[in-house]
């Protein structure tokens, strides 16, 4: 066996590869004249020093573990989803309108609500692009990255011409009604008698993204649909050979993976902005890929990288707010993240794999 | 519509046209040799980025795009040695690349100029300036033909005459040249192509590298003639344009140069009109923006013939031992 251990594969490697990302990082934050020391202990009291840091450190691991559920799904069946902002921004639209025109009782009906609006609303745009790829043949890569253009110019129309509240200048929606407002992290805390800061933006979603990592988990690797999408991902002429439609598992994944990035609006628009707004996804689409990528596309890989970098967006922010080191620090980092634990892969595995097969040469 | 608007719209396609056409030509030598590239925006943008710093401390724009060249080529150099070396995931190192370039031209305008990523306005010499062709003064007043020739053939910066004229050169080099016949093969059968004792890693890497040479023109052209410095995300997605312009071109040079015409003159218009009334339908600006994305997707769909890609491409080549 020229292969080296399982353990090796899932961890070592992409443990060098994150710590050659972050050593980069640090001779970028060098060169710009500061301290990368100084700037780490900064991010690392600012993110996760206090609740009030936690609780933003949550609430944007929150959207990620989502959009990096949608790319990992993708991913299994060897597609690459690069759509997931675009989904992400309708999914928006469904919770928004989930929202606004349904009277809720209750905030929990209208969580379900809610989240199957934006699931929905996900899918139906992840399910075109899934269509041509596997009718017409055409790159979901291109189609996918095309969407998500198309959806930022639907979702302005739609803000400026339908949603906006006669006399508003802003291109927004109204507030959601206050019926519609989730119970954030800092008041269930509070409420079992954990002190926990109330102003911060996390909130109950963050319990349905973690049940979304176990759901992913199960269907990946304990269902036939997640074993097909897995034999379809590794080949598909087996996975035609044994039988399975590559239409049907083409179509299934992506829609799978545009609700789950559709998801994410129960956190950033329902939980957060209690309205939708103009760009409110911010990136989280494209922070995905990072995140499955570093994640090796399994669920609880996912859940960690994007704590990881959830305290990276909140430790970026404080870091613009106490030095001059703009908040692009972070995109910086992302770039290096994806670079080395994806595209630059071989670059660490080949060494390490090398290192493997000499050490057990020379054991035997 | 009267000759004067009509000219106005048209020279306006002209110069967003260029370089949506110099990153799609870009795009063309990549892929068509089997490199997928969409990191045309990032390397766009760390070009636009690098010559407006340069061409404003040196206060030469000449110096400034050779910088944009460097900064795209560098680019370019990370995109061959994930993709051709470490035989990495093309599209991967394509995202990778363009949130490199939209971070660091942040971080490094910060650190530089304090400006909150922007440079300073480029004046003078650190700007390109419109060349006014020779008798276009004199024939100005030709009826018809006079202000075609005035105002828009002539009076655009240099880099819009380079952009025009390296369509038929782009056609040359692939099509006549034993170097466009290996390049092209490399994109298709890269196996043939090392059989014959070409190295395929050599010819991609030159396809990489003349990609790179290319956007640092669009980034260049973008920073220091079409707007005076560089802004944050000055390349607003046409990097993303100019690789749907590509494939509306099915990876064509003469095509290309229609295709991003089309696309230049939908973003004149939309620039133009907030709202356009076509046969009683209203199309709003919206649209007009989404437009290009959508022609494209409909493109790829086959309905209106069909795009097909290079066969090789976004494989690496591993070769047999």
């Amino acid at each position: 066996m020229d292969r080296m251990p399982g353990w090796a594969d899932a961890l070592l490697v992409p443990l060098i590869s994150l710590l050659v990302a972050f050593a980069i990082s640090s001779l970028v934050i060098l060169a710009i004249g500061e301290n990368p020391w100084e700037a780490m202990k900064l991010m690392v009291t600012g993110a996760l020093g206090s609740s009030y840091g936690w609780g933003y450190t949550l609430y944007y691991a929150t959207n990620f573990i989502f959009t990096g559920l949608a790319v990992s799904v993708a991913f299994h069946a060897g597609l690459f989803n690069i759509g997931g902002e675009g989904q992400a921004t309708l999914g928006g639209l469904g919770v928004a309108l989930a929202c606004l025109f349904v009277p809720w009782p209750h905030w929990s009906l209208a969580l379900i609500g809610a989240a199957a609006m934006g699931a929905a609303f996900g899918a139906l745009w992840a399910a075109l692009p899934a269509w041509l790829q596997a009718r017409r043949g055409s790159h979901i890569v291109i189609t996918t990255i095309m969407f998500n253009f198309i959806a930022a110019s639907l979702l302005n129309y739609v803000l400026v011409n339908v949603l906006r509240p006669t006399g508003s200048m802003d291109p927004a929606t109204a507030r959601f009604p206050a019926g519609t407002n989730l119970p954030g992290i800092g008041d269930m805390l509070t409420a079992i008698g954990i002190p926990f800061a109330r102003t911060t933006p996390a909130n109950i979603s963050l319990f349905v993204a973690i049940g979304a990592c176990i759901l992913v988990w199960a269907l990946i690797w304990r269902t036939r649909l997640g074993y097909e999408i897995r034999a379809f991902g590794k080949s598909e002429k087996a996975a035609v050979y044994a039988g399975i439609s590559p239409v049907r598992i083409t179509m299934l994944a992506m829609l799978i993976s545009g609700a789950l990035a559709g998801l994410m609006a129960i956190n950033n628009v329902m939980g957060e902005a209690e309205r939708l707004v103009l760009n409110s996804v911010e990136g989280a689409g494209f922070i995905g890929i990072a995140v499955a990528l570093m994640g090796r596309s399994h669920p609880f890989g996912v859940l960690l990288a994007a704590l990881l970098f959830g305290f990276l967006y909140q430790g970026g922010a404080e870091l613009a707010l106490w030095t001059s080191i703009p908040r692009e620090l972070i995109t910086v980092i992302q770039a290096l993240v994806i670079l080395f634990t994806g595209a630059l892969d071989n670059m660490v595995r080949q060494p390490v794999e090398a290192l493997f097969l000499r050490a057990r040469k020379g054991a035997k | 519509m009267d000759l004067p608007t009509l000219l106005q719209i048209l020279d306006s396609m002209i110069r967003l046209g260029a370089p949506l056409l110099l990153a799609c030509l870009a795009g063309l030598f990549s892929e068509r040799a089997g490199i997928f590239d969409i990191g045309l925006e990032g390397k766009m943008l760390s070009a636009a980025f690098l010559s407006a710093a340069v061409a404003f401390v040196t206060g030469s724009v000449w110096l400034g795009v050779l910088a944009g060249l460097v900064a795209a080529l560098m680019m370019s150099a990370i995109h061959g040695l994930a993709s051709i070396t470490f035989r990495g995931n093309q599209l991967i190192s394509g995202v990778a690349i363009n949130f490199l370039a939209s971070g660091l031209t942040v971080l490094l305008g910060q650190y530089w100029f304090a400006l909150g990523g922007r440079t300073p306005s480029l004046e003078g010499a650190a700007r390109f300036m419109p060349i006014t062709l020779p008798f276009a003064r004199e024939l100005r007043e030709v009826p018809v033909i006079g202000p075609i020739y005035y105002e828009l053939i002539s009076g655009h910066t240099a880099l819009v005459y380079v952009a025009f004229a390296l369509v038929p050169l782009s056609w040359w080099l692939l099509y006549r040249t034993r170097f466009g016949l290996r390049l092209r093969a490399v994109g298709e059968n890269p196996a043939a192509v090392d059989t014959a004792g070409v190295s395929v890693v050599g010819i991609r890497y030159a396809a990489v590298a003349i990609c790179g040479l290319l956007t640092g023109l669009a980034g260049a052209y973008l920073a220091c003639g079409l707007s005076a410095g560089f802004v944050k995300e000055m390349t607003a997605g046409r990097g993303y344009i100019a690789l749907a312009a590509l494939i509306f071109a099915k990876w064509r040079p003469w095509q290309a140069l229609g295709a991003t015409m089309l696309f230049g003159l939908l973003e004149a218009v939309a620039n133009r009109y907030q709202s356009l009334n076509l046969w009683g339908v209203p199309l709003p600006v919206q649209f007009m923006q989404a437009l290009p994305y959508i022609l494209t997707v409909i493109i790829l769909a086959g309905f209106v013939g069909k795009a097909i890609p290079p066969r090789a491409g976004g494989q690496p080549y591993v070769k047999e031992r």
